[in-house]
Parts: C-alpha cells; structure tokens; sequence
C-alpha cells in the first residue's frame, strides 16, 4: 500500500515512474476523506494539491526533480501559507488568508513537495491533547476515544493514520515530541534557531521551534535538509552552514563499532529525574527495555543528573505564557483577524473581538502572561524565571558533559481519554514534565517509537542531544529503527 | 499568593479581555492553581545567576542580528491589506477614537 511506504520508498517508486505525483496525492485525498472522522485535517483543497502534484510531474518528466519532487506532506495550520488558508486552531484566524509563506513553507515547496492540506492543532499551539482547537479534537487512529496529544496533534494523526507521508510541527514545550509518542511516529525538534520560524505564528518566541514528524527517522532526515538553514527574516535563526542530516544514517558510531553493534561507543545518560514518581509502570518498562536494546547494539549507559526538572513547569509556565501575552496582542480585530460585529467603541471592540476571538486555554495563557510582567512582579516571576532558565540548561550541561545523548520517557502516560484532563488545568501541565527542560535549554530531542502498553497503545523513546547535534540523533535513532520494528505498526485505520 | 476577583478584573482589563461574571470565578480558581505550581520557582536561590534570554547563549554568544537600511520587499498594500476587517482606500478603519 503507497500509505505504508517511507518518503525513500516514495521516491524511488517517483523516480521509477511507478506511480505519478498526481496518483500519489490523489490516493492520500481519498484517504483523508475517507477518515475525516479523525479530524486530523482543518483544511484540504483537492484542487491546489493537483495543480502542485501536476507541476511535480512536469518537474521529473524534465528530470528536474529534487529530493521532495512529488512527496506528499501537510502542514500544522500555524505555518503561514498562501495556497491555503491559515487559522492556528483559533476562530480568530478564521477566515485568515496569509500574503505569503513561512519559510519553512517555501523550503518544502522548492524542493517539490506536494501539500495535501493544513492540519489541527491546539489553538496557537497552546495545549497537550489538542482538545484546546476551535476546530474539534483530534482523535488518535490508535484508540478514537483517546487524545492524538498535542499540539501538533493533527501532524501525529495524519502520519500515524497514514493521511500523509510526513508532515510538520512546531515544539515550544513538547508539542512534536508528545504527539508523535502518543500515535507511534517519529518526530524531531531541532536545535533553537535551526530552522526558521518566520510565517510561524508565534506562541512563544524564544522556546518555539518547528520540525518534521514522520514514520522514520530517515524521512525525518530528509524533512530536516529541506526544513533547516539560516534565514536573514527570522532575527534567532542561527547563522549556521547547511547539513545533510542523512549523512550519518547506516554509518558506524565510532571506530570500533561493527555490523552487530553499530552503536559501540555510544554513551547513553540516565537521568534517575525521568523515572521516578509519577511515571507510568509500563511506560517505564518499556523505555528501559528500549535503553536494554541500545546496550545490546553496543552503548554503554552512564548515570546522569538533572535536578531542576520537576522546577521546569513552573519555569516554562511562567516564560511561554509572558512571551504568548506580548506576542498575542497583535489580535485587536483591526488589521486582520476576527473583530466583534457589536462594540461601543476601539477599546471595546480590542476586547470584544479577542474575547469572542480567543478560546479559554488562550485567555487563561494571556492573563498569566500579563500578571507576571506586569508592575510588581515581573522580577519575582519573569527574571526569576529566566534565571531558573539558565540553572536548567547548566544542568543539560553537565549531564551532556558525560555522555553523547540522554534517554528518557517522552511523556509519563499513553494518549489518555478526550476529556479526562480538561477540568484542573495542572494536571495537564504536569505531563509536559519530560518535554519542556529541552525547549527552556534550547536542546534537540526526539521521539521514536519503542513499544506499546498492554491495552495497545504507543509509547516513545525520547532522546535528547548536544545542541546542533541532529545528525548524531537521526544516527542513533536510525540504528534503533534498523534493529526494532515498533515504527513499523499502523493502526487498523493505516491497514 | 492567593489572587483576589479584584485582582482578576484588573489582570483581564490590561490584557484586553472582558469576563462574565461566571468566567472571573472560573479564572480566579484557575489561575489561583496554576499561581500555586509556579510559586515553587521562589523557594530556588538563585543569587548570583544571569537571566537566560536566548537558549543559545549557553554556548556562544549570541547577538541581535541588524540588517542594512536596504528596501528588500516590494509594495503589497493590497494583499496585506486583504484580511482586514474593515478597510478603506489604504485605510484600516476603527471606530471613531476623536470627536
């Protein structure tokens, strides 16, 4: 089936002349509609896909083809783009039409990707369970009465159902990382300042980064080379050489690594923060059977500490929330964006337009934002935050000072129920617990597949990196995958 | 810390939001939980310890990055203009703010 092949597999089939671009993309409109029900998709126009797959056809039938020609991909609705219309999740972009493209955007389209829609999230990226979208819930192809996480939900949803080969996301605090745990994908958020963020609506400036999400760590690979770069628009990009992410795929970690263990020289960091209380039993089980597998492709394991992480929620609670607020209050209902159909006057119409405008779980973001900037507590909250910030990444430091990646679980549960978490809002912040360390620290990390709980539903490996240091972790990841085949499970749906 | 509905009222008026009666008590018993969590930053001592603004200043350093003076866009008035709610000859209109 064209839905279970990797973007390689895709490309050869192109390249074959197998199957046509148009073919390709016409069988992942059918599947989408076929599983509307899973509400991974805010927008989908047939018509603008065929036009770019037939412009993919002409490409390769001139032998112009480049890595991406004709390979089908979806976006998160928080990139920006012109063919499509953009609505981050919120009924105040609702009927938004972007001037241009995201970079990133602009990047997957030069390199002859197709788009087959734009994909649910939770609004402005804002949540865990993507249950926080004007646009419905996203429901996992595991299990539809649980949650795809968030909040790249609908990317995990559509690569896990097979809607989309890959697709992107967007990680301020574990939002590419959590989803792709929870439906069985593979996802990567890259270093801070790795791939611009520039047509990416923003949530918070200094911790969002966007990456690709797909079934392997090698289409991961190929997203990545089209995705990253320095970009002059984004004023964090960093100014960096171009890589081939691909290029450390299949080769032995070091010298006296050999066919059976590939990974020989490998130290792998434990850090006794990321199994303790509150870890699910077969979560845990699982992720050191995991770890277990690496030692037998020849790493070594090293104890490693990382004191602060139960300190990072309230750290990133109090960071992404402030920036959210600076960054949100360009929604007044006078350039673009929903305004109120009744006001008295400007002021008014600001507050009734973003009051009607903006879901609960974004209000509630703006006025934690607002009230630890505001006079009086901005030192006690925001600057203490960003020193607590700094304790942080030292912390990475040092661990990362011992060994070459640390592993840990994702996040401490499976996909749980639609709802079951909607009502104390800590309670969901306190799952982001494993994820929100590596946005404050700026650090790459992944999420691959290893396993499933007994009642059938994924679990991933998180596996954290130096900063720039993404090759190594496709390396790794990919070795993992040559010897596993847990990212080889669909769900029925991808069947 | 415990906020008060005044506290409340006052957060929502400078973030531009109007609350019903029933969301002010909403927000109150929420942000009073998610104020209980973030108030385990100031049991932390950390005297002495630079603010991190930038995740990559951990490993160089980093600067605002300037540009030359230089036009680099071409004039789109009429399709950035497009999204407005309400426009007129170049104009985004808003209610009258001077009588």
């Amino acid at each position: 089936m064209l839905h279970n092949l990797s973007i390689r597999q895709l490309r050869e089939q192109l390249d074959n002349k197998k199957v046509s671009a148009v073919e390709l993309a016409q069988h992942f409109l059918d599947r989408a509609t076929a599983h509307a029900d899973l509400n991974a998709f805010i927008r989908r126009d047939p018509e603008v896909t065929l036009v770019q797959a037939r412009a993919a056809d002409e490409a390769m039938a001139h032998n112009q083809s480049g890595a991406l020609t004709g390979i089908p991909i979806a976006h998160k609705d928080l990139f920006v783009t012109t063919d499509f219309a953009t609505t981050a999740g919120s009924k105040i972009l609702a009927q938004y039409i972007s001037p241009f493209d995201a970079t990133v955007v602009a990047r997957l389209k030069n390199a002859g990707a197709v788009t087959l829609g734009k994909l649910n999230m939770d609004e402005f990226a804002m949540g865990s369970s993507n249950e926080h979208s004007h646009y419905g819930a996203v429901k996992n192809p595991w299990d539809t009465t649980r949650v795809s996480g968030g909040s790249s939900g609908g990317s995990a949803c559509a690569v896990a159902a097979g809607l989309t080969v890959g697709a992107t996301g967007t990680d301020t605090g574990g939002s590419i990382r959590q989803p792709a745990s929870f439906t069985g994908i593979t996802g990567i958020k890259p270093t801070y300042g790795r791939v611009s963020r520039y047509g990416m609506i923003a949530y918070a400036s200094s911790l969002d980064q966007a990456g690709p999400m797909a079934r392997t760590a090698e289409d991961c690979a190929i997203l990545l080379n089209a995705m990253h770069g320095f970009d002059e628009r984004d004023s964090t990009s960093m100014a960096r050489d171009s890589e081939d992410f691909t290029r450390l795929l299949g080769q032995k970690f070091s010298n006296e690594a050999s066919e059976s263990q590939p990974l020989k020289g490998l130290r792998i960091g434990i850090p006794s923060e990321f199994y303790g209380a509150g870890l699910d039993a077969e979560v845990k089980q699982t992720t050191l059977a995991a770890i277990q597998q690496f030692e037998q492709l020849g790493a070594t394991l090293v104890d490693v500490h990382l004191p602060k992480t139960e300190l990072s929620i309230p750290t990133y609670y109090v960071i992404a929330p402030a920036e959210a607020s600076s960054n949100l209050s360009r929604f007044d209902g006078v350039r673009y964006g929903y305004r109120a159909e009744q006001y008295t006057d400007l002021e008014d119409m600001y507050r009734k337009s973003r009051s009607e405008g903006f879901g609960w779980e974004v209000k509630k973001r703006i006025m934690i934002g607002t009230y630890v900037l505001s006079h009086g507590y901005y030192d006690a909250y925001y600057l203490q935050a960003q020193r607590l910030r700094r304790m942080i990444a030292q912390d990475y430091q040092d661990a990362l000072a011992q060994c070459d990646v640390i592993m840990g679980p994702v996040a401490p549960t499976t996909a749980w129920r639609m709802g079951e978490k909607s009502d104390d809002p800590v309670q969901m912040y306190l799952e982001d617990v494993y994820t929100l360390s590596l946005n404050l620290a700026g650090l790459p990390g992944m999420s691959v597949p290893c396993g499933f709980s007994s009642t059938g539903l994924p679990i991933g490996l998180q596996i954290i990196g130096h900063y720039f240091d993404e090759a190594r972790l496709l390396q790794i990841a990919h070795a993992y995958q040559n010897a596993s085949d847990w990212h080889t499970r669909r769900p029925t749906v991808a069947q | 810390m415990s906020l008060s509905l005044t506290d409340v009222q006052k957060i929502a008026r400078l973030s531009q939001l109007t609350l019903s009666d029933d969301e002010q008590a909403q927000t109150l018993t929420q942000l009073n939980t998610v104020f209980g969590l973030i108030d385990q930053m100031s049991a932390v001592d950390t005297t002495g310890i630079e603010p991190l603004m930038h995740p990559i200043a951990m490993i160089e350093s980093v600067q605002q990055r300037l540009r030359t003076d230089a036009v680099s866009e071409s004039n789109n008035r009429d399709k950035n203009m497009a999204n407005a709610p309400q426009a007129d000859q170049g104009y985004f209109l808003v209610p009258k703010v001077i009588e």
